[in-house]
């Protein structure tokens, strides 16, 4: 076909010589592999803490001792009233407040144990909730070994916590497959619409119209190479989560890519009516923007699917990316296998279908 | 209907954006071999008419042959058939101009090699700078380019809107001589164009306005046909002559025209008359002569008519 050939490039040189698409198809994957996994964090840490000890006991020493040794607690100040505490906390020094009682550890002996009170600022919720959980953790373990040394008895663990498949918690292990299925939206989602609006606001469209190539074969050209575009960052994000982070996928590659390949079409479709409804860049950049905010948000790729109320997880069924980052996931992370994972890949085929039947749909040769 | 002996035909052809009617019933026909120039202002459906004779765009009502082929029907063939010249430069700014040759050559199934002689008097000029990239070429280059390219399939008709908008005096007359050297190869051309000056380089015009055809016909045929002595007047205070000459009853129209008002006679019209009407009213150095009418006053002629 020596129409595809020649369109291929002609779409190849002008790549080429774009100051700017070169380079932005090899920097931007490896910026945001660099640097996005760092502070993308869930973790809560360095929670700023003041006690309030009426106690003066053993144990409440080694209950400060102990948040001060934390690795997700700070100590910021021990004072002999909660007003002085409060104010602290007003001020925004202070995240979360401990008072312990006067006689508190008295009260273990007499057998009838007093209450220790936790205040935090939950104007961040999950700093808040996080931050007096880990205060609620520290406590008991005091307890326990105060405890301990009261009676020879030994008191085991009540629970037994296993974190499978990201044994130390890391948030980045979670995050990394979900950056490349956000690298992929943007190269093959966001590039090839832009690079058609842009041919029609050149007016080329119209040059290229009156010619006897269908519009098929120009739009196949196009796609193409930003396909491979697409496939050439998610390979320079995998080496360097393999060379920063030591992050190797447990699955297969080869299922990594078959899934990369169906969303790549899925989203290059999407593109695709992205760039026939719209005639100003401003106008696909806008819609584009809208789809990723609406991608990002409710496709599992932040928050998870389960923790949202049910009418928008019914939603997230016609979000392409949902399918995507749970094979991702589950094959990076787990070592799920192609058939394991075969509904997701089978919802991926039928929205690719959807989303080209409806890119040949929007379009019109003329008006 | 003899469609086949036809380059162009238009048949009570409509289109509306809206509520605006960009064409408005116009039917006109292109002999083979003819250069046909479509003449009219801005907004006047120039376009929209070469889009619909292109296949870019589908005509509310009416129907359109090119080359004997129906626009609607045989869209796929007429695209082979024709060379179209937009407006607007839409080549690729970022290809040389050699690329920008070799591609829509290949895209039409030919190669520059086979087509050479049909475009060599135009490409030749703009040969010697071939590796340059077409963004960066001046005005007149670019518009060669454009042609060469419209050319490169060898199409029986080819369609320029407004070739000659926005290029200088001396590329322009040079562009109309290429017109009239690929009208003598056999090539059917419409062309397009704001200036009334460039009329009289067609064979047949039609004149248009806001959607109409007002008049079609030769250029020389229409100053034949125009009918009315037409004189051209001048004084101290051109101003004021517009509006006196406008308050007389045998001033049939008054308009500017560069250094002279253009005055069309009425009924009981006197020159001797109106140069001593116009000194009672203060007027010096009254100057007024006969001329021959160009396109432009017959324009303006036919425009007043359809009021």
């Amino acid at each position: 076909m020596p129409a595809l050939k020649v369109l291929l490039k002609k779409e190849l040189l002008q790549f080429k010589r774009n100051s700017f698409l070169p380079r932005l198809v090899v920097a931007f994957p490896i910026m945001i592999m660099l640097i996005i996994p760092w502070v993308t964090t869930m973790d809560v840490r360095h929670v700023s803490v003041s006690v309030v000890d009426n106690d003066h006991s053993q144990l409440s020493h080694r209950i400060i001792s102990k948040i001060n040794a934390s690795d997700y607690l700070t100590l910021h100040s021990v004072t002999g009233s909660f007003d002085l505490s409060f104010k602290s906390l007003e001020h925004g020094d202070v995240d979360a407040i401990l008072e312990i009682p006067a006689d508190y550890e008295k009260s273990f002996v007499t057998g009838s144990a007093k209450k220790v009170s936790i205040s935090a600022n939950s104007v961040n919720a999950t700093k808040g909730s996080l931050g007096s959980q880990y205060l609620a953790q520290t406590l008991a373990a005091s307890v326990k070994e105060m405890r301990a040394s009261l009676s020879p008895t030994q008191v085991g663990d009540l629970v037994l916590i296993q974190n499978r498949y990201n044994p130390t918690l890391e948030y980045r292990n979670f995050m990394i497959p979900a950056i490349l299925v956000i690298l992929i939206i943007i190269i093959t989602g966001f590039l090839p619409a832009l690079n058609l609006v842009g041919e029609k606001e050149a007016g080329t469209i119209e040059q290229i119209n009156v010619t006897p190539v269908s519009r098929f074969t120009f739009t196949l050209a196009k796609l193409i190479v930003y396909w491979v575009a697409g496939l050439i960052v998610i390979s320079i994000a995998l080496v360097v989560a393999w060379l920063v982070y030591g992050l190797t996928s447990v699955g297969s590659l080869l299922t990594i890519y078959a899934g990369a390949l169906l969303f790549i079409l899925v989203i290059s479709g999407f593109g695709l009516i992205a760039s026939n409804i719209s005639s100003t860049m401003q106008q696909a950049v806008f819609f584009m923007f809208f789809l990723v905010m609406v991608f990002m948000l409710m496709s599992g790729l932040l928050t998870p699917i389960e923790s949202m109320p049910k009418w928008a997880q019914y939603a997230t069924y016609v979000l392409p990316p949902r399918y995507f980052i749970s094979i991702m996931r589950s094959v990076f992370l787990k070592g799920a296998t192609f058939y394991d994972m075969r509904f997701n890949f089978l919802a991926l085929a039928i929205l690719a279908v959807v989303m080209n039947l409806g890119a040949a749909i929007t379009y019109r040769k003329r008006s | 209907m003899s469609t086949t002996t036809l380059a162009i035909e238009v048949n009570g052809v409509s289109k509306s954006y809206g509520s605006i009617k960009a064409l408005d019933k116009v039917s006109l026909c292109v002999e083979r071999g003819e250069l046909f120039g479509l003449i009219g202002p801005d907004g006047a459906g120039k376009t929209t008419l070469f889009k619909i004779l292109v296949t870019l765009l589908n005509a509310d009502e009416g129907t359109a042959h090119v080359d004997g082929l129906d626009v609607v029907k045989d869209y796929k063939q007429i695209r082979a058939r024709v060379g179209y010249m937009p407006g607007k430069f839409s080549l690729y700014p970022d290809l040389t101009i050699e690329e920008n040759m070799e591609f829509f050559a290949t895209l039409f199934g030919v190669t520059v090699e086979q087509n050479y002689d049909m475009v060599a008097p135009i490409y030749k000029q703009i040969e010697p700078f071939k590796n340059r990239r077409a963004g960066r070429l001046s005005g007149g280059m670019k518009q060669k380019l454009a042609l060469s390219c419209a050319l490169i399939h060898r199409p029986s008709v080819l369609f320029l809107d407004e070739p000659t908008t926005g290029v200088d005096a001396v590329s322009r007359s040079e562009f109309w001589d290429m017109l009239y050297s690929l009208k003598q190869q056999g090539l059917s051309i419409m062309v397009s164009t704001p200036y009334m000056d460039e009329a009289s380089r067609c064979d047949r015009i039609a004149l248009c306005n806001s959607g109409k055809v007002l008049d079609i016909d030769s250029p020389e045929h229409m100053v034949e046909k125009f009918g009315s002595p037409l004189y051209a007047i001048k004084s101290s205070n051109m101003f004021g002559l517009l509006k006196d000459l406008r308050s007389f009853d045998y001033v049939a129209n008054c308009y500017t025209a560069g250094e002279y008002h253009h005055l069309l006679a009425g009924n009981g019209f006197d020159a001797r008359q109106l140069v001593s009407d116009l000194e009672n009213r203060g007027h010096t150095n009254v100057e007024l002569k006969g001329i021959v009418p160009d396109i432009e006053d017959v324009f303006i002629k036919l425009l007043s008519n359809e009021d």
